[in-house]
């Protein structure tokens, strides 16, 4: 057994306690922005670890995997991002225990003027 | 023993998928189930390529090419959607 | 692995029953795009990447579009 396939095995496992977190996290959060916190960060990590134990554990197909994984980090921030403010454009209430709505401040024209002075 | 370690790490992603699709199909709002289909994405990609290394075929890291390619744009046409556009 | 590919099985089949049994047309859409993700996992896992390839192409991307398209311009006479 090399070294390379215990060390890509052991990252991917780390990946995939990650991905199990941000599931966790889907699961058990009170709200649709929590829940997108907890989703999207924790679960791109896990995805860039898991790939890239993936990597290790296969070497000649660095490049290929290299590949996806740069998709994912470009792409899944950008729509996460679109997601979260079509939810807060249309509407979706936070939770009870949130203290400020930044965007909405910043939406609304005497709220810009407030936090600019 | 690193064939145990990495079948471990799928298998703990599979449990990620059971949790995630608890949310999807409970969601009270849809924007949080288009949230949970944009994890289910990104958990079944590592699974894809998994499956790739697991059976040895280079062929199948395409799927997750291509899945990881179409699936942004489902996810801002979601978007899209529940800002009122289309 | 066999443990993993028959538990999304079973997923597949709930979720293509709760896209059909709920109100919600979004909802129903988002579930159908899960239905050909899941499937598309499952032809890898048979061996067969070429179908796997068309159903992620299709089914995630083409049919979700097209079905949050149509909802949007029918949701006039829906409601």
């Amino acid at each position: 057994m090399a070294a390379h396939h215990l060390a890509g095995a052991l990252l991917t496992l780390l990946g995939a306690l990650f991905l199990f977190l941000g599931a966790l996290g889907i699961v058990r959060m009170p709200d649709l922005y929590n829940r997108m916190q907890a989703g999207t960060k924790a679960t791109t990590l896990g995805n860039i670890l898991t790939l890239a134990g993936l990597a290790l554990y296969h070497p000649s197909w660095a490049l290929k995997i290299g590949v996806i994984a740069l998709f994912v980090l470009v792409t899944n921030p950008l729509s996460s991002h679109a997601l979260a403010r079509a939810a807060h454009g249309a509407g979706v209430p936070l939770t009870e225990g949130s203290v400020s709505d930044a965007l909405a401040e910043d939406l609304s024209p005497e709220g810009g003027e407030a936090v600019e002075s | 023993m690193a064939d145990v370690i990495l079948e471990l790490a799928l298998v703990l992603a599979g449990i990620g998928v059971l949790l995630a699709s608890y949310r999807l199909l409970k969601g009270p709002c849809p924007p949080s189930r288009a949230v949970a289909l944009d994890v289910l994405t990104l958990i079944t990609i590592p699974l894809l390529v998994g499956a790739a290394v697991m059976t040895g075929r280079a062929i199948y890291l395409d799927v997750a090419l291509v899945y990881g390619l179409l699936s942004f744009l489902g996810v801002v046409s979601l978007a899209r959607y529940f800002e009122k556009g289309v | 692995m066999i443990y993993l590919d028959v538990f999304l099985c079973v997923l597949t089949v709930i979720c293509a029953v709760a896209a059909m049994v709920t109100r919600k047309l979004v909802a129903a859409a988002i579930l159908a795009g899960v239905v050909s993700l899941i499937v598309s996992y499952l032809f890898v896992r048979m061996k067969a990447p070429d179908v796997a390839m068309t159903e992620a192409a299709i089914g995630a991307a083409l049919s979700t579009v097209i079905f949050l398209i149509a909802i949007r311009r029918t949701e006039e006479e829906e409601r």
